[in-house]
């Protein structure tokens, strides 16, 4: 068990996207064990708010701060995954090859492969080059990559995507285990999420 | 956790990435013998012309093929999503894109070494002349894949990069093509070439120690 000290806030946080005005004074703490859904018509700017999060874009006003320092000064990326709209795997590659890599990019986590791949119901798909794959699995496959590494915080664009309704069933019981395990979770989705166990705290972009 | 083994793990995929897409080494490298054969045919039956400039014609077609290859850098992995994991690592982003840059220059550079002894032969060069040949293959083609690396992460979030990277890069590639080109010309006709050789060794250190950082800063600012 992580001791339950993570925390995740944003204070005044705005973003302008070419003389657009997407969000301001978006204030937002998450503790751990919480999912933060970020809800709103597209292009409200819930993926730009996550690439924020993710230290892809500065916010043009406003400061993150992870367990209260400021995100540049902690150990943020060393606790945080993210699966966005691009899938991060490498169609060439197999599936054990493009785990392999996400592991050596960050330390190791909870789960090794193959409890991952079984997990994610890709057993056997080990030495299967990801261009074979469907879409649904290849989704899979980069959810896989949140169970292998070490992290606490979740950031997932659209985690739900041409998965089917086992698939996002699936996902929900990985998303709730995770923060029974005192992780915290950001998403989005236009999907409505069932995870009744879960504190959810819900932002309304639009 | 461990950098090394981050390190030597995206050199290794990068290695395999390319052995499954094979077409990314031979381009680079069907164009340099291509090019060089090309020469002798243009320029007719004149062998001592053709023995002068051969440094030159075999340096200009290394530094082209280089530019050609250099796109392949960092487009896979920022159309898949791949680079946005690499930046999101916790290890040190410059040293990372360094072993991407080394991975590439084994891919693209270190093939040119190999077939460039035969093409020198083949354009009349001296044989004395062929070890510096190698020797400043060895230390500029490196460069050629550092430097790049900068115009490629500046470049690679733009739909139509192509124009601007060779504008940005080429200027930057001059160098290099002096003192090499100079150095295996001088090698031709016996004279001593350790001032050329200092200053390619020189710019090759100081590209493998400075070109990193502006390629990590650049390639955050391209994701975003």
């Amino acid at each position: 068990m992580r001791p339950s000290i993570h925390s995740l806030a944003g204070t005044d946080l705005s973003c302008i996207r070419d003389d657009r005005v997407l969000f301001e004074q978006l204030a937002f703490e998450l503790v751990a064990g919480q999912v933060l859904l970020l809800e709103g018509k597209n292009g409200s700017g819930k993926t730009s708010l996550l690439r924020i999060l993710c230290g892809f874009r500065e916010p043009d006003v406003g400061a993150l701060h992870w367990c209260g320092d400021a995100v540049k000064d902690s150990q943020f990326y060393a606790q945080m995954a993210y699966v966005g709209h691009l899938d991060g795997i490498k169609k060439e590659l197999t599936v054990l090859e493009n785990l392999k890599m996400s592991l050596a990019l960050s330390s190791a986590g909870q789960y090794s492969i193959d409890q991952a791949l079984s997990k994610v119901h890709l057993t056997g798909y080990d030495d299967i080059l990801v261009q074979t794959l469907s879409a649904g699995q290849k989704r899979r496959l980069s959810l896989a990559r949140l169970l292998i590494t070490e992290n606490v915080l979740w950031i997932l664009d659209e985690p739900f995507t041409s998965l089917d309704k086992q698939g996002i069933a699936l996902i929900e019981t990985l998303m709730a285990e995770h923060c029974a395990n005192g992780g915290m979770i950001v998403l989005t989705s236009h999907h409505d999420i069932d995870l009744p166990d879960v504190d959810v705290q819900r932002i309304n972009l639009s | 956790m461990s950098l090394s083994r981050a390190f030597f793990a995206v050199i290794r995929r990068d290695l395999v990435l390319a052995l499954r897409r094979r077409s990314e080494i031979a381009n680079p490298l069907l164009f340099f013998i291509l090019v060089i054969t090309l020469f002798p045919l243009g320029i007719g039956a004149q062998p001592h012309l053709l023995q002068a400039i051969a440094p030159g014609i075999i340096w200009v077609s290394a530094l082209l093929a280089a530019m050609l290859s250099l796109d392949s850098l960092f487009r896979s992995d920022f159309d898949d999503g791949s680079l946005e994991q690499l930046l999101l690592s916790p290890h040190p982003t410059s040293v990372l894109v360094l072993a991407k840059i080394i991975a590439h220059w084994l891919v693209t550079g270190l093939p040119l070494l190999i077939v460039a002894p035969l093409l020198a032969v083949f354009l009349g060069m001296p044989n004395h002349a062929l070890g510096i040949l190698l020797l400043t293959l060895l230390l500029g083609t490196p460069v050629l894949s550092l430097i790049g690396a900068i115009g490629v992460a500046l470049t690679v979030g733009l739909r139509r990069g192509g124009m601007i990277l060779s504008l940005l890069v080429l200027p930057l590639y001059v160098p290099v093509l002096i003192f090499a080109g100079n150095a295996v010309q001088m090698a031709g006709t016996g004279l001593p070439v350790d001032a050329q050789i200092n200053i390619l060794i020189a710019i090759l250190l100081m590209a493998l120690v400075l070109a990193p950082l502006p390629v990590a800063a650049a390639l955050k600012m391209s994701v975003n």
